[in-house]
């Protein structure tokens, strides 16, 4: 997968946003095994400790969770992911509607343009 | 573990003639970190590394590694890449990886040997006929393949292409054992701020700053990069005191205004004094 890290952000945020992108777009599916903190680190090219820290934010969510033995396993907890999938779509409405209230559309035009759109894809 | 110290030094003091290269340096690194050693030209890196290795012998203060003071057993579990190349060029890689085993017994030559090939180097070559960043490719497979408890990397990454440079921090990363410590020292902190745990600010032989990257993001909102720019800017400061990195373009509209550019206000004065 591609890692994209911005100037000025804490790295492992931005590792735990992807990671969260990742399972929630289905990449990772549920009850899934998990890539290991190196080869994750390894990937992204980024310190092993830090992808760590990622990680843990990722258990402590519940999208995925520890085992002693066998790793990291992508939760069976559908419920959960649907969450996490929710808020990130409401990011994403809100970046939309931000961006239409920038250049200067009513909520109900951006709506409008919206349908139009739709209707033109087909 | 991995709190445990491997790393101490304690005022840290090297004099070249005149010049204090280092100046009471205090410095603790703790078992399993990737470190960068940051610092303008000249403000004692390659210097605190010398003396790490031994190389160099302290004028005050004293070092540790593992709780030892550099000597022949530090040597043992110490990896060190020096900023300069010093193999004999008659020999070839393959050479210089028997020697390399032969040297050190926690070489592993098998995994070497492997990095060689997806390197794509032809072990048979002498090292005159390698290139610049291919012999410092094999400089640091040498460097990397020993099972060492304190790696101390003194500019990898400056002389070489920017897939090299991928290549280099993707050896660090992959092979690096989870309990030991890697210092970096280089100024080219956005290449490796990415792979670093903490960084260490050194400037005029001293300790200025000590911090974990991630840390450093969450309290200035800047990349390591951006603060070091600013810390060791060269560029006359702004009223405020900061340079931002936006400050050489915004400046200059202000200096057909009224308001004259602190550069040249420097400029001024220094001419004055030249009058004088």
């Amino acid at each position: 997968m591609e890692w994209k890290l911005v100037e000025g952000r804490p790295i492992w945020i931005q590792l735990y946003e992807q990671l969260v992108y990742a399972i929630v777009s289905g990449r990772y599916p549920c009850g899934s095994r998990f890539p290991s903190v190196r080869e994750l680190a390894s990937q992204a090219q980024v310190n092993p400790n830090t992808m760590q820290r990622a990680l843990s934010q990722l258990d402590a969510a519940g999208l995925t969770y520890t085992q002693r033995t066998d790793g990291r396993t992508v939760t069976e907890n559908q419920t959960v992911i649907e969450i996490a999938r929710r808020t990130l779509a409401k990011e994403e409405i809100f970046r939309y509607l931000n961006g239409m209230k920038n250049l200067g559309y009513e909520k109900a035009q951006a709506v409008a343009m919206l349908e139009e759109e739709l209707a033109h894809e087909g | 573990m991995k709190d445990e110290i491997i790393l101490a030094c304690k005022d840290l003091t090297k004099r070249f003639g005149a010049i204090c290269a280092l100046d009471n340096m205090e410095l603790q690194l703790k078992k399993g970190r990737i470190v960068g050693l940051l610092g303008p030209n000249g403000s004692g890196k390659t210097t605190l590394i010398k003396l790490i290795n031994g190389l160099l012998y302290p004028d005050e203060g004293h070092i540790w590694i593992d709780g030892v003071e550099p000597g022949v057993f530090t040597k043992s579990i110490v990896s060190y890449l020096p900023d300069k190349m010093y193999f004999a060029d008659w020999m070839k890689v393959k050479d210089l990886l028997e020697f390399f085993e032969d040297f050190y017994l926690d070489f592993d030559k098998n995994r070497a040997m492997e990095m060689i090939r997806t390197l794509s180097i032809d072990p048979e070559l002498k090292m005159k006929s390698l290139s610049k960043g291919t012999k410092e490719k094999v400089q640091l497979v040498l460097v990397m393949s020993r099972k060492a408890k304190l790696y101390l990397l003194d500019e990898p990454i400056a002389g070489v292409d920017p897939a090299a440079r991928d290549f280099i921090l993707h050896t660090v990363l992959t092979n690096y054992d989870p309990g030991s410590t890697v210092l970096i020292s280089t100024h080219l902190i956005s290449d490796v701020e990415r792979v670093l745990d903490e960084v260490v600010f050194i400037k005029q032989g001293k300790n200025i700053l000590h911090d974990s990257v991630d840390r450093i993001r969450e309290k200035t909102n800047k990349s390591v990069d951006v603060l070091f720019r600013e810390m060791f800017s060269m560029i006359p400061k702004a009223q405020d005191g900061f340079v931002r990195p936006g400050d050489l373009r915004s400046a200059a509209p202000e200096q057909e205004g009224n308001h004259p550019h602190p550069e040249n206000e420097t400029q001024n004065t220094n001419m004055e004094g030249e009058t004088k």
